[in-house]
């Protein structure tokens, strides 16, 4: 599912498409330029590789395309192009509903990524199956350990080695439209029943083994990242005693919550941020139960064809100017204290991106072990061709 | 010099015949090969495959038996679905149509082929989500009516998807039915219902049989239609495919599931190949 980042593009790509328009007209500097549109500090890094700043030498070293691995609606579509514009490298988006999925693309080989967006709980396994590289620090000088918070970051090194940079964390909570749900929903177990009543139809659950089991898991009072037969098997019953009263099982379900086709949804962070600043009736609730938290991260596949452009790229969303704007666009909190300084209050008080520390505490963050279980993958396969 | 004649014609043959040869012996035979050495091994800790010889992955075939049933259910309702709104379709373009448009109206039906599948599907996402027909439908008072992500909706978007590659046979079987044989009919007294079921249905059966293979056969493979319109929930082999392929990384278990498709397919041709023939053989006699 390969395609252009260019709907729901914010004012700031009309902005930029002006900008440009004036810098090809001369009617302002490349300077100015590149001061309005946040691309000074990339153009800074890449000017001290010698040679670079020179247009022709640079599409010559870091190529006319790359192609990044990510998550859907998780990046501000202008940053892509504003990254265009500044190295001439076009980025080819590729959505994923989980990391399984592109565990298994990498693995089969022959993706084309030059960077992808792998969920902390998978990295030791990336590691262990050579399928991505140690990153050099030196070609990120925008990235820098000093401001991460380690709590979020820590599963990025592996044996003191950095593998992945992260881009943020999150959760995964509730989303439901209370114009349609009167009822309060606080917990999983609420999302289950609910959906088999007052949200008969309207209620969906990722394509994804990790939340849709690890939720059911919690909802049964046992943990997230539970792999014990007797649990997932009483999770198993709950999930085919659910399915029937689905509307969906789908990890990209902005859109049907958007139509109002879908009433209830597991939901990311940053999902459940869009959803709120565009539909307010779309209410986002952590299970008080428990449920997961998160930090997705930024790595470059051992098979990289233009790992160039992928540091390149990795650079540029790592100045915490360009970090702070994807923030704003996705809505994901973020893990850098540079980046929190930059970013407005409205975004930062935010309770759906930056909740309560207290409603954090019954979360779990997931398990290398829940990628690789057979147990937990035939499991989703059971319930989803049930 | 006939010996050298014969040689320069082998030679010629083999060099036609020989880029369709490699063609499929390259993207046909060796994947398949590889698709049966992969289902008798065993899923790696990891996912993938190492190597094993082990019937497990066959024995393990009935837990997917609710995907094989609704494809072997779903393709043939689907397929016969088609046939019934095909078919008048297909004998108005070829009997009763206008020659002078015939050709427009013949090209009408292609013209969707135009636009990828997955576009058209999208298209029917919206139509049948709330923003479409249920919206409609609440203008006159019926609230919350649910049609995307139904077995309806797959079955619409199947009927939809496939109706030209029906349609098609079943036209060309129609078109070249000599009109003689219904004046003939007509003459003998045979009233135009007896002669539709006892000359133009009969004639037209290999366009019939033509299209209902065709369409089954595609349909037990389809993944896309019960992915977008049925929401993940209606699940076929295809679907399973992806699942054991893309989530769980089983790919002895994938592989072992594709072969028994590859060989219930391979089944279902041969049957409709046999009465197709049949049917046509019969006839061509009758016709000497």
């Amino acid at each position: 599912m390969s395609k252009w980042y260019r709907e729901n593009a914010p004012i700031t790509a009309d902005q930029l498409s002006d900008e440009l328009m004036r810098l090809k007209r001369g009617s302002v500097t490349r300077r100015h330029f590149l001061g309005v549109t946040g691309l000074g500090l990339a153009t800074a890094v890449l000017a001290r590789q010698p040679g670079l700043f020179n247009s022709t030498a640079f599409a010559g070293d870091l190529g006319t395309q790359m192609s990044i691995a990510t998550w859907p609606n998780y990046h501000d579509p202008a940053t892509f192009e504003a990254f265009q514009a500044a190295t001439g490298v076009a980025v080819e988006v590729n959505v994923f509903g989980s990391n399984e999925e592109m565990l298994a693309k990498l693995q089969a080989g022959g993706t084309g990524w030059d960077l992808f967006v792998p969920t902390n709980y998978t990295i030791s396994t990336y590691v262990k199956l050579g399928l991505i590289d140690e990153l050099d620090l030196s070609k990120l000088p925008n990235y820098d350990a000093a401001t991460e918070t380690a709590r979020f970051t820590n599963e990025g090194v592996v044996d003191g080695k950095t593998y992945a940079v992260p881009k943020n964390w999150g959760t995964t909570g509730i989303a439901l439209n209370s114009n349609k749900i009167k009822t309060p929903v606080t917990s999983w177990k609420d999302f289950f029943e609910i959906a088999m009543t007052e949200a008969d139809g309207r209620a969906m659950v990722h394509d994804y083994q990790l939340t849709t089991i690890g939720n059911a898991l919690v909802s049964l009072g046992f943990s997230f990242n539970s792999i014990k037969p007797d649990e997932l098997a009483k999770a198993e019953e709950l999930l085919i005693k659910v399915k029937p009263h689905l509307y969906a099982i789908n990890s990209d379900y902005q859109p049907s919550m958007r139509a109002t086709d879908a009433w209830m949804t597991m939901c990311w962070t940053n999902d459940g941020a869009q959803l709120n600043r565009d539909m307010p009736e779309i209410q986002f609730v952590l299970g008080k139960d428990g449920g997961e938290i998160w930090s997705d991260f930024y790595a470059i596949p051992k098979s990289a064809a233009n790992k160039a452009a992928g540091y390149a790229l990795l650079n540029y969303l790592m100045a915490p100017e360009n970090a702070m704007k994807e923030h704003i666009a996705n809505g994901a909190p973020t893990t850098d204290s540079r980046v929190l300084k930059l970013l407005p209050a409205d975004v930062t008080g935010n309770k759906i991106v930056y909740p309560d520390e207290a409603s954090l505490t019954p979360l779990e963050f997931g398990a290398a072990v829940t990628l690789t279980d057979p147990g937990r993958a035939e499991l989703m396969a059971r319930f989803k061709s049930a | 010099m006939p010996a050298a004649t014969n040689t320069k014609r082998n030679l010629v043959t083999a060099a036609l015949v020989a880029p369709a040869a490699a063609w499929l012996m390259i993207f046909l035979v060796l994947p398949f090969i590889a698709m049966l050495v992969f289902a008798f091994g065993e899923r790696a800790p990891e996912g993938g495959y190492q190597a094993a010889f082990t019937f497990a992955q066959f024995a393990n075939l009935p837990t997917r038996a609710a995907a094989f049933w609704n494809t072997l259910v779903l393709a043939p309702i689907g397929a016969l679905a088609c046939l019934l709104i095909a078919y008048p379709v297909a004998y108005y373009l070829a009997v009763k149509a206008n020659p002078r448009y015939r050709l427009i109206l013949v090209s009408l039906v292609v013209v969707p082929f135009w636009t990828s599948l997955l576009v058209r599907t999208y298209a029917w996402m919206y139509i049948l989500g709330s923003r479409g027909i249920p919206n409609l439908l609440s203008v006159i008072g019926i609230e919350d009516v649910r049609m995307l992500n139904t077995p309806g909706a797959v079955l619409l978007g199947i009927v939809y998807g496939y109706l030209p590659l029906m349609i098609m046979p079943i036209y060309v079987s129609l078109e070249k039915l000599d009109r003689r044989l219904l004046e003939a009919s007509a003459d003998l007294g045979a009233k135009p219902v007896s002669t539709f079921f006892g000359v133009t249905l009969p004639l037209s059966l290999p366009g019939v049989m033509t299209g209902v293979a065709l369409v089954t056969i595609l349909l037990l493979g389809e993944y896309l239609i019960p992915q977008l319109l049925g929401g993940g929930k209606v699940f076929f082999i295809g679907n399973a495919l992806v699942d054991l392929f893309l989530q769980s990384r089983n790919w002895p278990f994938g592989s072992a599931i594709a072969v028994t498709l590859v060989a219930v397919v391979v089944v279902i041709l041969m049957v409709a190949m046999r009465i197709a023939f049949r049917v046509a053989g019969t006839r061509q006699v009758d016709l000497v």
